[in-house]
């Protein structure tokens, strides 16, 4: 019944689906990612148990486990409950199968279960993992993978990227990345690490000051500002392959940003004598002037569309967060309250925008809904936090703050909740960005 | 007012340090070895300048040390220049028409409060503000450039409106 083709190899995930799923994708929304208020579900993962009754190494099985259960958890949807509450026999496991006993877990207020599985035979492991609603007592989601030790957790994520679909009708976050910049080697260098913190790798190594990274919309691109002509210019680089460009006009060259959905990009360059906003080709080309205005306009952050811009300008004294209608050209100032509004973000869902608003000496995150144009708070008292990012699909934001003394980077959900350190590493880490889905899908 | 305190701090800090170098030296003479040299002193004092015997390359000298240690400073979130702003870029002029061989890069940089991006905008904005007004003074443009470093090169870094005041500030660099 089992068959396997192609090459194991790379990462080799070989899929299939064990069986119909219970619901077609996007038809179960549990969750709306979009409402402030909405609850967190109560899930149960209980520990994953050996496959066809054979022994599986205890380490994987508690490696998996931990991946399954922390990247569920990251998402910030749902309520983990507490190993120790299990109405389970000690040490026992739960088999995976569809045979549950779903009272076991309504009794305990799991509304969710996730059931998982593994063998291993020599360097290679199958995987089933299963989703259940509880409440209702079926199956959502079952499935079966294949793959070398090494590919436990590429397939932990796609499942956690089934899970989510499923109760969301979104895809999830499991599939992105986060650049960043950190001081660890005694310059600003730009790094990148998974979605929840792990496995950072440094992307430059300059030795000079490096800003502002920012990801082409297919992830294929990051641009980002570098002082390696000892100035601000911009440098364009695939994130994997060779293919390079430089954008060092005269004057500063800085706040790269993609335009969704392009191989374009927008950026703040002064070489006129002014600081406007340019919008350039990939490849560096000044296609034309986006502002025109006698103020500094600068941090681009593009609406999902591609319709509107929103940027920073000081030409009403300090500055403020502007946007504007790309095809009519039309200006509107965005934020009226605080003296010093800046790092525009827009939401990839495209209502509202995260930026970053100082008061005394410190910044804090504000998101403003761009419907009723309500600022809404979302740190405070916790040193300064700045340079919000999106997660890509809009439900968390990543962002730096000294809460802690030095400057480390955060995540939290889009309306400020669960706020907790991303990573820890040597320096000063600032200026996330949050990658699109990445997946080769 | 605050040059002089800065002065007089100075003194305070280097004439123990004098004192320390002296005890020292005593020190390695009974050990009858090579003084080392590693005094890790925070104001050494200036070693003596190798013989200068042309007079005008002393006074270039000397004029050169005060331009370059004279910095200008500006207001939060400001890049227009205050009166004691303009008075150190008329002595500055006044520098460079004596000595028109001098290509300067005047740097621009900020406090590290409000976000990198504004601040690295501003930085430009006080390097050019300083051109412009040495421009207007009849320096030629071509001598003068500029470059922003935003809030990533501060000379002091305790968050105190003290420093924060000496951070906001424009740079002069001789090429």
């Amino acid at each position: 019944m089992i068959k396997w083709s192609g090459n194991p190899l790379r990462v080799a995930t070989v899929l299939f689906i064990l069986f119909l799923p219970a619901a077609s994708f996007g038809q179960y929304d549990l969750i709306d990612i979009d409402n402030p208020f909405s609850r967190k579900i109560p899930m149960a993962i209980p520990a994953f148990s050996a496959l066809n009754t054979a022994d599986g190494d205890p380490a994987l099985m508690q490696k998996a486990t931990d991946i399954l259960t922390k990247s569920l958890d990251f998402t910030g949807f749902f309520n983990m409950i507490d190993r120790g509450a299990y109405l389970l026999e000690p040490g026992k496991s739960v088999a995976a199968t569809d045979q549950i006993n779903f009272r076991n877990w309504t009794t305990i207020g799991a509304e969710l279960l996730v059931t998982g599985g593994l063998s291993q035979t020599g360097t290679l492991v199958d995987i089933e993992l299963r989703l259940f609603d509880t409440l209702a007592g079926k199956r959502l989601l079952g499935k079966r993978y294949h793959g070398t030790v090494d590919d436990i957790r590429p397939i932990i994520l796609r499942f956690c990227n089934e899970v989510i679909v499923q109760l969301t009708g979104k895809r999830g976050i499991f599939d992105s990345r986060i650049a960043f910049i950190s001081t660890g080697s005694g310059n600003k260098e730009i790094y990148i690490c998974d979605f929840d913190g792990s496995s950072p790798v440094p992307f430059t190594r300059h030795g000079t000051i490096s800003l502002s990274p920012a990801w082409s919309s297919d992830g294929k691109w990051l641009a980002y500002t570098s002082y390696i002509n000892n100035k601000p210019d911009i440098f364009i680089r695939q994130t994997e392959g060779s293919q390079k460009a430089v954008v060092m006009e005269k004057g500063i060259n800085i706040t790269p940003a993609w335009v969704p959905g392009q191989f374009t990009l927008s950026a703040t360059m002064s070489f006129e004598g002014n600081q406007e906003i340019y919008l350039l080709t990939g490849s560096g080309k000044i296609i034309k002037k986006i502002t025109n205005n006698w103020a500094s306009d600068l941090s681009p952050s593009w609406a999902p569309d591609a319709k509107m811009m929103a940027f920073v300008s000081n030409r009403t004294g300090g500055p403020q967060i502007y946007i504007q209608d790309i095809k009519s050209g039309q200006v509107e100032r965005l934020t009226f309250e605080g003296s010093y509004n800046t790092q525009p973000s827009w939401s990839p869902t495209g209502d509202r925008i995260a930026y970053a608003s100082m008061a005394g000496s410190r910044n804090n995150i504000f998101t403003i809904d761009l419907k009723r144009r309500r600022p809404l708070q979302l740190t405070q008292d916790t040193g300064s936090n700045e340079s919000p990012s999106w997660s890509p699909d809009g439900s968390l934001i990543a962002f730096s703050s000294t809460r802690e003394g030095p400057s480390r980077i955060y995540v939290m959900t889009a309306f400020g909740a669960d706020q907790r350190r991303l990573l820890t590493m040597p320096g000063e880490q600032s200026t996330p960005s949050w990658s699109p889905n990445l997946s080769k899908n | 007012m605050r040059r002089k305190l800065w002065i007089f701090l100075a003194l305070f800090m280097v004439i123990p340090v004098l004192l320390g170098t002296v005890s020292c030296a005593k020190k390695t003479v009974t050990k009858e070895e090579p003084a080392p040299v590693a005094t890790p002193a925070p104001a050494p004092p200036p070693p003596p300048p190798p013989p200068v015997e042309d007079p005008a390359a002393k006074a270039f000298e000397m004029a050169k040390g005060e331009f370059l240690d004279t910095n200008i400073y500006f207001a939060f979130d400001k890049s227009n220049l205050d009166d004691m702003a303009q008075a150190t870029l008329k002595k500055k002029a006044e520098f460079l028409k004596i000595y028109p061989d001098v290509y300067v890069t005047i740097e621009g940089h900020t406090d590290e409060r409000g976000t990198a991006e504004y601040n690295l905008a501003l930085g430009e904005r006080r390097a050019d503000s300083a051109k412009s007004f040495l421009v207007d003074l009849g320096i030629e443009a071509y001598r003068l450039s500029t470059v922003s470093y935003g809030e990533e090169r501060p000379v002091c870094t305790e968050q105190t409106e003290d420093c924060w005041a000496k951070n906001r500030r424009a740079q002069f660099v001789i090429n």
